[in-house]
C-alpha cells in the first residue's frame, strides 16, 4: 500500500481573511477585476447620467421631476423585475410587454365594463397574468420549443388579444379612485418618513442579527464597519429621496397641495423585498441559480427542472400584469398601446443594464430597480433637454447594447480568470 | 474480510449488443479499488448499473451482506453509493456550500438554513483536510480543476456515504493538482469508505489504490491486490486479457 506524502498547510476554516472593512473593499475590487461587475456599471451609470442632465437642465433635479421619474418607470421596472427571473434561466420573454396589455385590458373592462369591485378587478388581472405565464411556460419546458419562438408567437398573439378585449381599439378609462391613486397619489409627508425610517431600521437590524447568528456559530461575519457604511449609505441616499419628494411641488401650494413619496415607490419596494427574498433566501430561488448555471447539474441533483421554468414564466408574465395594471393606474386608461411599443424592449434593457446577464444564472431583482432607474432617467432627461423620440430610442439602443457588451466581456473576462 | 460491495454474474446488453458478461467485482471498506480496462472495455457501464442508471439484465448486487436491487440513482443514494462522474455536475454560478448541498438544501421552514450548511460543508471540507480553498463562499467558476474534483469529492461525500465511486477524477488534471486529488482519494479510503477508482492512468492506479480490478472486453479478468502485481502484468490484463496465470482462461 502506497502512502501518499502529507503536504504542509493550514487547515481550512471558512476564510483565511480576517474580515474588515479593507479586506471587503479589496475583496469587492477583485471580484470586479475578474469580471462579475454586479450593478457597478447601473449605478455608475446613474450617477453620471443624473449629474449631465441636473447641469444641463436644473429642472431635472427638481420634486416635481423627480417625482415624475418614478410613476414613468415604476410599470417598465415591475415588468423588468418579472423578466430577470426568465433571464436567469437563460431564456427570453419577448411577450411580458404585450402581456401587461392584456391584463391591463383585462382590469379596465372587468373594472368600467362590468363594474366589479377594483379588489376583484386586481386579481383577475394578475390570474390572467398567471394562465399566460402557464402556458408560455408549458410551451417552452414540457413541450420544448425555444422561449423565443413561443413568446415571440406571444407577443403577435397577444396584441390581437388587447385589441379583443378593448373592442378594436376604443380607449377604456378608468375611474376607480384606488386603481388611480397607484400611480398618480402620494403617501402623506409623515408616512414617508415613517417608512423610511422603518426600512433603515429594518435593514440594519437583520444585518446586525445576521452578524451576530454567524459570529457566535464562529463563522466569518461581516464587520461592524461595513454593516455601518451600508446601511449609512441607503440611509443617506433613501433620506436625501424621501426629503426631495416631500417638497412642495404644486404650483399654487393655496390652491391644491402637491408632496409626498408617490404610492408605486413602496409598492416596488414591496415586490423587490419579496422577489430579494425568494431569489436568494429560498430553495425555490437556489434551484432557479442552479437551473441557469448549469442545467445538467441541477437534473442530477433531483431538482424538477420543468417545474422551474415554469414557475419562473408564471412570475414573469404575473409581474408583467402587475405592471400592466401600474401603467393603466397611470394613464387612467387601456388602449390597444398599453404595454406595447418600447414597454417591453425597455423592460428586457433594465434587466439586463441592471447587471443581470442574458446567459443566465447571474441577476437579480434590484438590477431590474436600478436599470429601471436608468432607462427612466434617460428617457426623463432626453426630454427635457428637448430631444425627440428619435434620440432617446437611439440613445436607449445604445445604452442596451453597451449593457450587454458589459456582460459579454464580463463573462470572457471571468472565464479567463477562472483558468488561472 | 467480506467486501463492502459486491456484484456477481452481472450481464448487460444494449439491443444486440452485450457489453457485460457475468461480471463479478467487489470493493472494500478502507480500500482503494482500482477498476481498469481500455477503451469500451465496460467500466462505466458496469459504474452505471451500479449506479442505478442502467438496469441489469442479470446478476447479484449485494451490499454490505445483504442482497439489494437498485432501480435508480436515489436507491443508490440511499444506500450509501455516491458517484462522481467525469463531468462534475458542479454549477458555476454558485459557490462551494451551495453546490455541495445543491437539490438537498437544509431549510428551517421556508428559509435556507445557510449557517449549518456552511458549518457542515466546512466540516466535511475539513475532514478531507482539504486546504487549498480561500473561502468556501467562493463562485465554484474561480476554482481549478482540481478544486473542482475536491468540491465535487466532497459533496458525493457529505451525504454519509459508505461507496465513492471517481469516474476518471485525473484525467483532465495537471500534474499537481493529479497529486492533490490522488491524496484526496487516499484519504477517503483511509476514513474507512470503500473507494471505487476508474482509471487509465497506471502511475495513478500504482500510487494509491489497494486492489485492481481489470475489465477485458466486457469481462472481468483478474481482480488482484496491487501489490502482487507489476505494472506490466496490468497493462497486458488490460490489452489482452491475461498475463502469465492470471486473467480469463483461454
Amino acid at each position: 500500500m502506497n502512502k501518499v506524502k502529507e503536504l504542509p498547510g493550514e487547515a481550512i476554516v471558512t476564510a483565511t481573511q480576517s474580515p474588515s472593512i479593507a479586506n471587503s473593499v479589496h475583496a469587492y475590487i477583485e471580484r470586479v477585476r475578474g469580471g462579475d461587475m454586479g450593478a457597478l456599471p447601473a449605478v455608475l451609470g446613474l450617477v453620471v447620467l443624473c449629474a449631465v442632465f441636473a447641469i444641463a437642465r436644473p429642472a431635472f433635479m427638481t420634486s416635481i421631476n423627480v417625482a415624475n421619474l418614478f410613476t414613468q418607470g415604476a410599470a417598465v421596472t415591475v415588468i423588468a423585475m418579472g423578466l430577470v427571473f426568465v433571464l436567469l434561466l437563460g431564456e427570453i420573454d419577448l411577450s411580458a410587454g404585450f402581456a401587461s396589455g392584456v391584463c391591463a385590458a383585462v382590469l379596465a373592462v372587468t373594472l368600467t365594463n362590468m363594474g366589479l369591485p377594483w379588489y376583484v378587478c386586481v386579481v383577475a388581472a394578475i390570474l390572467t397574468g398567471v394562465v399566460i405565464g402557464t402556458v408560455l411556460g408549458t410551451l417552452v419546458a414540457k413541450v420544448g420549443i425555444p422561449s423565443f419562438v413561443v413568446t415571440l408567437a406571444a407577443f403577435l398573439a397577444f396584441q390581437g388579444l388587447v385589441l379583443v378585449l378593448v373592442r378594436e381599439g376604443t380607449n377604456i378609462s378608468i375611474r376607480d379612485d384606488v386603481v388611480n391613486a397607484v400611480a398618480n397619489k402620494n403617501l402623506p409627508v409623515w408616512l414617508g418618513w415613517a417608512l423610511y425610517a422603518a426600512c433603515v431600521a429594518i435593514y440594519a437590524g437583520l444585518q446586525l442579527f445576521r452578524a451576530r447568528k454567524r459570529s457566535a456559530r464562529g463563522l466569518v461575519a461581516d464587520p461592524l464597519s461595513l454593516i455601518a457604511a451600508r446601511v449609512g449609505a441607503l440611509a443617506v441616499v433613501a433620506g436625501l429621496l424621501v426629503y426631495v419628494l416631500n417638497l412642495e411641488r404644486s404650483r399654487n401650494p393655496a390652491l391644491s397641495s402637491l408632496m409626498g413619496v408617490p404610492i408605486v415607490v413602496p409598492v416596488i419596494l414591496v415586490l423587490l423585498v419579496i422577489w430579494t427574498f425568494v431569489l436568494r433566501r429560498t430553495a425555490f430561488g437556489r434551484h432557479i441559480y442552479a437551473v441557469g448555471g448549469n442545467t445538467e447539474a441541477a437534473r442530477r441533483a433531483g431538482i424538477g427542472v420543468d417545474r422551474i421554468r415554469i414557475a419562473a414564466f408564471v412570475i414573469c408574465s404575473s409581474m408583467a400584469a402587475v405592471g400592466g395594471i401600474i401603467a393603466a393606474s397611470r394613464a387612467s386608461s387601456v388602449d390597444p398601446n398599453t404595454g406595447g411599443s418600447s414597454v417591453l424592449l425597455y423592460a428586457v434593457g433594465a434587466a439586463v443594464i441592471g447587471g443581470t446577464s442574458l446567459f443566465g444564472g447571474k441577476g437579480r431583482v434590484l438590477d431590474a430597480v436600478l436599470g429601471g432607474a436608468v432607462v427612466a432617467v434617460i428617457e426623463n432627461g432626453m426630454g427635457l433637454m428637448g430631444y425627440g423620440a428619435s434620440v432617446k430610442y437611439l440613445v436607449t439602443g445604445f445604452v442596451l447594447l453597451l449593457a450587454a457588451g458589459v456582460d459579454a466581456l464580463a463573462r470572457k473576462r471571468a472565464a479567463a480568470a477562472g483558468l488561472r | 474480510m467480506t467486501p463492502l460491495l459486491e456484484v456477481r454474474g452481472i450481464d448487460k446488453s444494449f439491443g444486440p449488443v452485450q457489453v457485460l458478461h457475468d461480471v463479478a467485482f467487489s470493493a472494500y471498506a478502507g480500500e482503494v479499488t482500482a477498476l481498469v480496462g481500455d477503451n469500451g472495455a465496460g467500466k462505466s457501464t458496469l459504474v452505471k448499473c451500479i449506479g442505478g442508471i442502467y438496469p441489469i439484465d442479470g446478476g447479484d448486487i449485494v451490499f454490505d451482506g445483504k442482497p439489494v436491487i437498485v432501480h435508480g440513482p436515489r436507491d443508490a443514494g440511499e444506500l450509501g453509493i455516491e458517484i462522481v462522474y467525469q463531468d462534475l455536475a458542479l454549477c458555476d454560478n454558485l459557490d462551494i456550500v451551495q453546490n455541495m448541498f445543491l437539490g438537498r438544501e437544509r431549510r428551517s421552514g421556508l428559509v435556507l438554513d445557510e449557517d449549518s450548511m456552511e458549518e457542515l460543508a466546512a466540516q466535511t471540507l475539513d475532514g478531507l483536510s482539504v486546504r487549498t480553498v480561500k473561502s468556501i463562499r467562493q463562485q465554484v467558476s474561480s476554482l481549478s480543476g482540481g478544486q473542482r474534483q475536491t468540491v465535487a469529492i466532497a459533496k458525493a461525500v457529505l451525504w454519509n456515504s459508505k461507496v465513492v465511486i471517481l469516474d476518471e477524477p485525473t484525467a483532465a488534471l495537471g500534474v499537481a493538482q493529479t497529486a492533490q486529488v490522488l491524496e484526496l482519494v487516499r484519504r477517503l479510503a483511509d476514513t474507512g469508505l470503500a473507494v471505487v477508482l476508474i482509471s487509465h492512468n497506471m502511475n495513478d492506479v500504482f500510487a494509491v489504490s489497494d486492489r485492481i480490478a481489470a475489465l477485458y472486453l466486457g469481462r472481468m479478468a483478474a481482480q488482484v491486490k496491487t501489490a502482487d502485481v507489476t505494472h506490466a502484468q496490468v497493462v497486458e490484463l488490460i490489452t489482452s486479457g491475461r498475463s502469465g496465470d492470471l486473467g480469463i482462461a483461454q
